[in-house]
């Protein structure tokens, strides 16, 4: 499988990265020849096999069902680049 | 008084505790080395007030006997951890001046332990690369150099700035990360030790995530018994990791020195390419023939669905990537472009913030996992990883105690020489080291040998699950034959 121009578009759009014009012909080569190199998966019998869903056999954990964290606004916010009080901001959402 | 910053960790311990030396002397020894190869831009930030303060700090604790395991032994500490009031960036321009409100566990517990910290250390950008080029403070050089040569090489990556930094002596030891041979290879490259653990022995928080179900810390060391004695600090169970498993951490540095007689070491035959260089087929033989000296009995094996695990790889690592980085959003924390919607917001600050090789990992990401393309791709690449673990199973079932590799396909090359016009080239890097992560199991980095330049060159051993002691045994079987290797310095 490959991918074209409107395609590259909308994965760019999709993983929210900005995507110039100029710059789709070349990431689309790229994406091209990873696609290509992972093709030969194509020729493996998965027949009947599991996906992997853990690497290492072990039960879930589950945690206790209480608070044991938290009262740290002050920690969360710390690094945002723009705050208001214990908020972070950000362009209009709702009109 | 001998350079303090050629001992070994555990040449230094023994220093520490006799009171040859103090914490304070070694650790202005290793500062002093950092200052004098900043060309090398091994480190992306320096520390030397909190070194000191540490290293007085467990002075006063070693004075009255209560140093710990590592009490005084300055370390480098890869930039993807979490480390409390110290800025950390996995090397990319999006986390920008992110200074951690917490610390990891794995360098929590170093700290525990009495380690001293001399600075952050270089590394790809998200831990994605295998040359240390992706960085966003620029690439690291090796402190080896091809005999006669004056260019600089790659420390390999994606902990380029940990190898460097252990090879050129200025630091003891290193943490670092491997989620497709990022401890291993550039250990290779640079004659150091590395080892990146069986999944699930290292707590994972405070780590910069890049694909969680293969990401592992480990240690980059001078010696194999410098590598078994920090990772028995790092490793450990962590209720905070809830793939960190529960069970005891050995006593690594008891597994040196243990005989290896009749030990299985399994050869596999698909590890053997086409147009494998000659000397690493020589290195290979050379490692197998003195372990076979020391008493091993040495068994070709077959691990069939060896070939498919770079592309799977390539498949599983974007897509976790993909997901974990889709944090990175300018709302949180670092790196913010201004956009007139939230979206348009979203996406100046990721094209702004990534680099080439993060987007295009986190695009092949978002197209693998997307509507239509999740089966042929993601589903089967987890199938052909069911296969791949049960290929190692197989091998260990028929008694194997672990596996005898090279390394890397290659020595070292320099900067800018590979993956410009195909990403691929590049990461061929990994094909010997990538298929241990896919299963989850432990593999060992041990320097063996020197290419026709005089460059290094590393074996591989691959260990059953939780079997970090037979890897640790082994390999100082190889070291103690091949000797200890030591760059000249240039810089």
């Amino acid at each position: 499988m490959s991918v074209d121009a409107a395609t590259v578009r909308r994965i760019a759009h999709l993983a929210r990265i900005a995507v110039s014009e100029d710059e789709v012909p070349h990431l689309q080569g790229e994406l091209n020849a990873m696609l290509a190199f992972v093709e030969q998966l194509s020729e493996v019998n998965v027949e009947g096999v599991e996906p992997m869903t853990s690497v290492t056999p072990m039960q879930m954990k589950k945690r206790q069902d209480v608070v044991d964290d938290g009262g740290i606004a002050d920690d969360i916010v710390a690094n945002a680049p723009a705050t208001e009080g214990h908020f972070f901001l950000v362009p209009k959402v709702v009109e | 008084m001998t350079d303090l910053t050629s001992l070994t960790l555990a040449e230094a311990r023994k220093g520490l505790a006799a009171k040859t030396f103090t914490s304070l002397e070694l650790t202005d020894a290793h500062l002093s080395a950092i200052e004098a190869a900043r060309v090398l831009n091994a480190f992306v930030m320096e520390t030397p007030d909190r070194a000191r303060d540490m290293a007085k700090a467990v002075d006063a604790k070693i004075a009255k006997g209560e140093g710990g395991p590592l009490a005084g032994i300055p370390l480098g500490i890869k930039d993807l951890f979490a480390t409390k009031g110290v800025r950390t960036t996995a090397c990319s321009k999006i986390l920008g001046n992110f200074v951690p409100t917490y610390e990891s566990t794995v360098t929590s517990q170093l700290w525990r332990d009495g380690a001293v910290m001399l600075g952050k250390l270089n590394n790809d950008e998200f831990a994605m690369g295998s040359a240390n080029e992706t960085s966003c403070f620029g690439p690291v050089g090796n402190p080896w150099r091809r005999e006669g040569s004056n260019t600089t090489l790659v420390p390999g990556g994606s902990s380029g700035g940990s190898a460097s930094a252990v090879a050129a002596l200025l630091c003891m030891g290193a943490t670092a990360t491997d989620t497709g041979g990022s401890i291993r290879q550039p250990a290779a490259f640079t004659a150091t030790v590395g080892i990146k653990p069986t999944y699930g022995r290292c707590s994972r928080w405070g780590i910069v995530a890049f694909a969680s179900s293969l990401d592992q810390a480990g240690p980059i060391a001078r010696s194999v018994r410098d590598a078994a004695m920090l990772l028995r600090s790092m490793a450990g169970h962590d209720p905070k990791d809830t793939t960190s498993v529960d069970i005891p951490v050995p006593d690594y540095e008891a597994a040196i020195g243990k005989s290896v007689k009749g030990m299985k070491i399994g050869i596999p035959r698909e590890y053997r390419l086409d147009g494998m260089p000659a000397e690493i087929e020589k290195l290979w033989s050379e490692g197998a023939a003195l372990l076979k000296a020391a008493g091993a009995e040495l068994v070709e094996v077959s691990l069939p669905h060896t070939k498919y695990a770079l592309p799977a790889y390539y498949i599983v690592a974007p897509a976790e990537a993909s997901s974990n980085l889709a944090r990175y959003d300018g709302v949180r924390y670092g790196l913010r472009e201004q956009g007139k919607t939230i979206i348009e917001l979203y996406e100046n600050t990721r094209a702004e913030g990534f680099g080439a090789e993060v987007r295009r990992r986190v695009m092949i990401g978002t197209y693998v996992l997307s509507a239509g393309y999740y089966d042929a791709y993601y589903l089967r690449a987890q199938k052909v990883r069911t296969l791949i673990k049960k290929d190692f199973e197989d091998c260990f079932a028929k008694g194997v105690d672990a596996i005898l590799t090279p390394a890397t396909p290659s020595a070292a090359f320099g900067i800018g020489e590979k993956g410009g016009a195909d990403p691929v080239e590049m990461y061929l890097n990994d094909i010997f080291t990538v298929t241990v992560n896919m299963a989850g199991l432990p593999g060992i980095a041990v320097p063996a040998g020197k290419d026709a330049q005089g460059l290094p060159l590393g074996l591989q051993l691959i260990g059953r699950p939780f079997d970090e002691e037979t890897l640790f045994s082994l390999g100082e079987v190889i070291e103690q034959a091949a000797g200890r290797f030591t760059p000249a310095r240039w810089w």
